[in-house]
């Protein structure tokens, strides 16, 4: 016997009430700062986002409201990691979304399973000492996102 | 870039659908904040194997004394209807989920949440923030000591009310498992007008919503009970949660 799934509702507008009450953004404290904004489809930035990273090979999970920085978040992530697993949640998003993060060139099967304009969304860009990785749900440029 | 997005002006709640399956409708239109969020392209496929990696793995340092007891987190007792919600957390093979993260906020009893955005003007209680969080145990049961929230308006739309609920966010076992939804208390007579509610479309599906009022769990002389069971996405295959940990 197969259960249904519980649905899922949207995070709304209050999460850090429950979800960011600790500083939750640092996966790995030696790591390289990585930061980004979080805009809608109109360009806009999303100050009630919440963004959470999962380092799958290092075991590694760090999460990050957008409330602090207008729309903006910040973490420390491992330099040597390839590829980070990114889930978005906010308001107006019923269901969270997921995408990858790579921070460098990719060379596995999804990386390569892309086309080159879109794939590049996913890839982090270098900004003097930290990497920049901005999200768009919409729009021109949009982040790839995954089916989960 | 400035785009000019015209004003929705179309029903706040569609017709009940079962065709459309357990998922919620991402891109539901009454609910006018997901027209600029919701990613207008088809979602990419990932190989299996990443639908099935780990997630994290909370233990008991992340969870301090009282932080399942919302009526207990500060000086005085919070104003409201005191209630227990408890339940299990499941696959979808109905394994319990022992040691899954369940983390719950919510509005105080007279609707208003202690967050700086919301001005609905009812009043914040000293006595309760309204956040709380455990691990499940051993048989995949959580449960919590709370106050039953109020309903507050929303300006989705005129006259918008959202039904009372208990936001829940979960951490299972695999990173599939990952899930934010809201609790809903049965007979709520705002179910027919909320966009949120009304987004998963097959009735069945969207009942998984709503927790059960049990006479048999309520603490007598002291507090009402409710108990919802929460299923989680597939642990994967040959997997087994319990013997694992």
């Amino acid at each position: 016997m197969t259960l249904t799934r519980t649905p899922s509702q949207t995070v709304g507008p209050y999460y850090a009430i429950g979800l960011s009450r600790r500083d939750e953004n640092v996966l790995d404290p030696d790591g390289i700062e990585l930061h980004g904004t979080l805009f809608d489809g109109r360009g806009t930035p999303i100050p009630d986002g919440l963004v959470e990273l999962w380092d799958a090979s290092g075991g590694r999970w760090a999460r990050r409201g957008t409330q602090d920085e207008a729309g903006g978040f910040r973490f420390l992530v491992p330099r040597d990691a390839p590829v980070l697993e990114a889930l978005v949640f906010a308001r107006g998003m019923l269901r969270h979304e997921r995408t990858r993060i790579y921070l460098r060139e990719g060379d596995d099967d999804v990386w390569n399973g892309l086309d080159d304009d879109r794939r590049t969304t996913l890839l982090a860009r270098r900004d003097g000492d930290a990497l920049v990785f901005d999200i768009r749900m919409q729009g021109e440029g949009a982040t790839v996102f995954f089916e989960h | 870039m400035s785009v000019t997005v015209d004003p929705y002006e179309g029903p706040v709640v569609l017709p009940d659908d079962p065709s459309l399956g357990p998922e919620v409708q991402v891109d539901y239109p009454g609910y006018r904040s997901t027209r600029l969020r919701v990613p207008k392209r088809p979602l990419e496929t990932l190989p299996e194997e990443l639908h099935r990696i780990d997630g994290p793995v909370f233990g008991e340092g992340v969870i301090e004394e009282l932080d399942d007891d919302l009526t207990r987190q500060h000086a005085g007792e919070p104003i409201g209807e005191r209630i227990t919600v408890s339940g299990r957390v499941l696959d979808t093979d109905g394994r319990p989920l022992p040691d899954a993260l369940v983390e719950i906020w919510q509005a105080n009893a007279a609707g208003r949440y202690r967050h700086e955005v919301d001005q609905h003007p009812a009043p914040l209680d000293p006595n309760f923030s309204g956040a709380g969080r455990c691990l499940t145990n051993d048989d995949g049961r959580y449960r919590f000591t709370t106050i039953k929230p109020g309903s507050y308006p929303w300006r989705n739309h005129p006259n918008a009310w959202r039904p009372n609920h208990i936001h829940f966010s979960l951490f299972g076992r695999t990173f599939e498992q990952r899930l934010v939804t809201q609790m809903y208390f049965p007979g709520d007579p705002l179910f027919p007008y909320d966009p949120i509610f009304n987004s998963v479309r097959d009735p069945r599906t969207r009942e998984l919503l709503i927790a059960r009022f049990d006479i048999e769990t309520t603490v007598p002389e002291w507090s009402l009970a409710y108990e919802w069971d929460i299923v989680l996405g597939p642990s994967g295959a040959g997997t087994t949660p319990m013997e694992d940990r």
